[in-house]
Formats: C-alpha cells, structure tokens, sequence
C-alpha cells in the first residue's frame, strides 16, 4: 500500500535517486492560488519551519525510506508489536497512577474503587493486565525470531545483548506489578517470588532484604516496588529501547535465511581474469 | 604532563565526584533496610493454662506494626511435652513449662501452612509441604522444620518474641528466609543478616 503523495510534506518525501526526475521537494508556495489551496500548504509549511531549524528531515527520510532485504515478511514486525505493547502499557500505566495509591492500608481499596467505580476503570486496568502478558509473549516470539532467523550474527551481537536486558527488565515489570494490586494471591505470589531470589547462595538473603525493605514485608515494600515498577525499570526501558531501534536503523534488518545473497558470477570472474 | 592534559583529568574528576556525590547517598538511601534491625517485639497471647502439650492452639500476633492485616500472622503454641523428649532423645529436651510457638511460615517458600489435628501435620496449601506435629519435613519440597519463636513468661502471660530458624535436629540457628538450608555448610553460603537477631 502506497501513502498518497500528496499527503506527504516535501522535506518527507523520498528522497529522488540519481538520475530520476525530482518528485517536487521545491514544493510551489501556492501563489495565486486560492484559500482551500493555501490552507493545504500549512502542514508543508510547518514541517519546513521545523526542518530548516533542526535539519531532521534527513535522518527521517533516511530511516523511512530505509533500504529493507528481500524476503522481509511478517514475523519481522514482532519487534514493533513489542514496541506498541510497550507503548500501550506506558501509557495505561500513567493513567492507573491516577488512581492508585501505594500503601498497605489503601492499595486494595484503590484498586477496587479503579476497577469498579472508574468509568472505563475496568477497560483501561484489563488493557494493562492482559498487555503486560501480551508483552511478554512477544518479547518471546521477537527473540524466537531473530534467534531462528540468526539476526544475532555480526554485526548485530550488541544488539541481541540489550534485546536480553530488554526481556530481563520486562520480566522485572511482570513481578514488581504483580504486588500492586495487594489482593490475596498478589500478595503471597509475592512473597514465594521474593522468597525464590532469596535462595541464591551468598547474595540471595541480601537481595530479598533489599527487595522488601527489611527481614519481612512491610510498610515500605509495597511503595519500593511501586517505584521500582513505575520509575525505575520504565526509564531503563525506555533508555535501552532507544538503543536497541538505534542499532535497527543502523546496521538495517537481516534477510531470511531462506533468501541466498545475490551473486555476480559473472562479473567475479571477470574480476579473475 | 601536559597543561591540556593537567586539565583533562581534573575536570574527569570533578565530573566523577560530583556524579559520586548524587550517587552514592541514593543508592547507600535504597540499600539502608539492609543493615537495619527491627526493635524486637514481645506479645502476650494467653495464660499457661490456655495450652496443652498434645495440640496446638492457634494466635494471631503481629510482626510488622502500621500496616494492618498484611503486618500479622498466626502462631501455634503448645506446651513442651517431656514424652516426646524420651521417644526422641537427640532431639532437644522439651520441659514440660517450656512453650513452643510454630510460625505458619513455609520453609519452602513463605505460604502459610495451617495445622491438622485429625493428622497433627502442618499443612502448606502452595506446593504441599507436610511437616509432623515438632516441625519436622515429612513430605514435600522444604528444605528445614518450620521457622518457631521465641517464648517466655512475664507477669503470668506466655510472650511470643523474635522468629528463629532450626536445623533438622530442631537445633535452633538464627532466623533466615524460607527456602534457605540450616546447619553445616549452608550457615557459611547463607551469611547472616544484619537485620534479623542472633539465635536465642
């Protein structure tokens, strides 16, 4: 599916390849032309105020209209998928803030007035239950896909190692939001899981104590995790992402195994010779 | 030395400590809980004669203060009972005015286990723990007998006090997670805490 050309401000537009007519980025300022047709200019006009101050229109351009191998297909949207489940927690999460309080005494009972009182309360805290599971899946059908597809190769090892970091932190939102709620099972779940970081050898007694805020849940557990789940790990997220689509944009996507390397038999032997 | 290069470390090391200077109290502010040891708290729960020897009584004391229900547990106490000393002699000797308070903490991984008179085992609801009538691991994943606490008698009250950790022999240790091996080597690979109190 084609954008409509007109739609696209001209410092957007694709760049015209050597030797190709150019597709009109000195775009005609409209004169003599009518209000309707003045009014269609504004969108181009902003986007030039905007890029002749930043000069982003390059690296736009140059991101959009990025080469891609053949072969793509649609197992490589899963890391995109995973970057709007991200984006839809985010959001879903500072909304529920709103609402929520994080203290012993209260957590439950904000969370039943959230879900039963709200309007919307019980759509908008589904979307960020069932999203963070989702995000899970997919961080997991991402990994299996440039695990099988060998992505991970050279040039992009460093890429597969913040991807890592990346499902490590998610899995630290699963288990640092899973107490939010302060229900019954949110809370032992908890518990058990605290208790399993506890069993390390060495460390592991050390790190529960720090995960809890002492030798036993207290009063500032549940405010620790609210600020690891909501402050801490998002801005590490958000900061490894942006790395994460920075090397993407860099190094470009990996054809299917399936798709063999174009060959130039003809000229290699020329070269021979 | 160069005069460029004189000022290149310098400002390094301004950049470095002030970074330092933010750092350092956030992260020591975070870890603090860890070196820090809750006041002890001693509760009364009922009279002498409120327990026997041959079946737990149930209580419910509270070892987190200010947070409500989440801060409490139950605690089943009974009375030491010399004939189960004599059955079991290298296990530790129970006088018959000593006062045994079992914590309903699983030793596997924290859920609380309640006790079954019509088979005096401790039961754990999460991943089927079974304990015997003292604590002991009869079936399941625990790794030790249940966690007890400390009693004592004041003013004519049984007082139930800080938690403790025992060894398979009911040896008591200083008190640590559930999950976590007593006794031989593993007092050296689960290192002791500063927050939680010596063993008694």
């Amino acid at each position: 599916m084609k954008f409509p050309q007109q739609l696209i401000p001209g410092p957007l537009k694709r760049p015209s390849a050597p030797g190709e007519r150019g597709n009109g980025s000195g775009n005609g300022n409209g004169n003599g032309a009518g209000p309707v047709d003045q009014l269609k200019e504004v969108p181009a006009d902003l986007v030039g105020w905007v890029d002749e101050r930043t000069g982003g229109s390059g690296f736009l351009t140059g991101m959009l209209y990025r080469k891609v191998p053949k072969g793509t297909n649609w197992f490589y949207t899963l890391g995109s998928a995973t970057l709007f489940a991200f984006v839809v927690q985010a959001l879903t999460g500072v909304f529920l803030a709103m609402y929520y309080t994080p203290s012993a005494d209260e957590a439950y009972a904000s969370i039943t007035h959230l879900t039963n009182d709200v309007f919307l309360g019980e759509f908008v805290r589904g979307m960020h239950k069932w999203g963070a599971s989702l995000m899970v899946i997919l961080v997991f059908l991402h990994m299996g896909r440039t695990f099988f597809f060998g992505a991970y190769k050279y040039p992009r090892e460093l890429n597969w190692v913040i991807g890592v970091v990346l499902l490590i932190l998610t899995l630290v939102m699963g288990f640092t939001g899973y107490l939010l709620p302060f229900d019954q099972r949110s809370f032992w779940a908890t518990v058990v899981g605290v208790n399993i970081n506890g069993t390390g050898p060495i460390i592991g007694p050390y790190l529960s104590d720090f995960l809890r805020a002492g030798p036993e849940f207290g009063a500032t557990t549940l405010a620790r995790f609210y600020a690891i789940h909501m402050l801490l790990v998002p801005g590490l997220l958000i900061a490894l992402i942006g790395a994460h689509l920075y090397l993407v944009v860099k190094l470009g996507t990996t054809a299917p195994p399936w798709v063999s390397a174009e060959r130039k038999p003809k000229s290699l032997r020329e070269e021979q010779v | 030395m160069t005069r460029r290069r004189v000022f290149g470390v310098a400002v390094q090391g301004l950049g470095g400590a002030a970074t330092a200077a933010v750092l350092l109290p956030a992260v020591g502010f975070a870890l603090a809980p860890v070196f820090e040891q809750e006041p002890e708290l001693w509760q009364p729960v009922g009279t002498p004669e409120d327990f026997t020897s041959d079946a737990y009584t149930p209580r419910v004391i509270t070892i987190v203060e200010d947070i409500g229900e989440a801060g409490k547990t139950t605690v089943y106490v009974r009375r030491g009972d010399p004939g189960l000393s004599e059955q079991e002699p290298e296990l530790p000797p129970e006088g018959a005015n000593d006062f045994i308070a079992i914590s309903t903490r699983c030793a596997h991984l924290g859920c609380p286990v309640r006790y079954v008179q019509a088979a005096s085992n401790f039961i754990c609801p999460c991943h089927g723990g079974v304990y015997d009538f003292q604590g002991k691991v009869i079936g399941g994943p625990p790794v030790r007998p249940l966690d007890r606490f400390q009693t004592r008698i004041l003013d004519g009250q049984v007082e139930i006090g800080p938690r403790y950790s025992v060894t398979g022999q009911l040896d008591p240790v200083r008190y640590r997670d559930p999950g976590e091996f007593t006794g031989g080597i593993w007092e050296y690979l689960y290192p002791p805490r500063p927050s939680v109190p010596p063993a008694p």
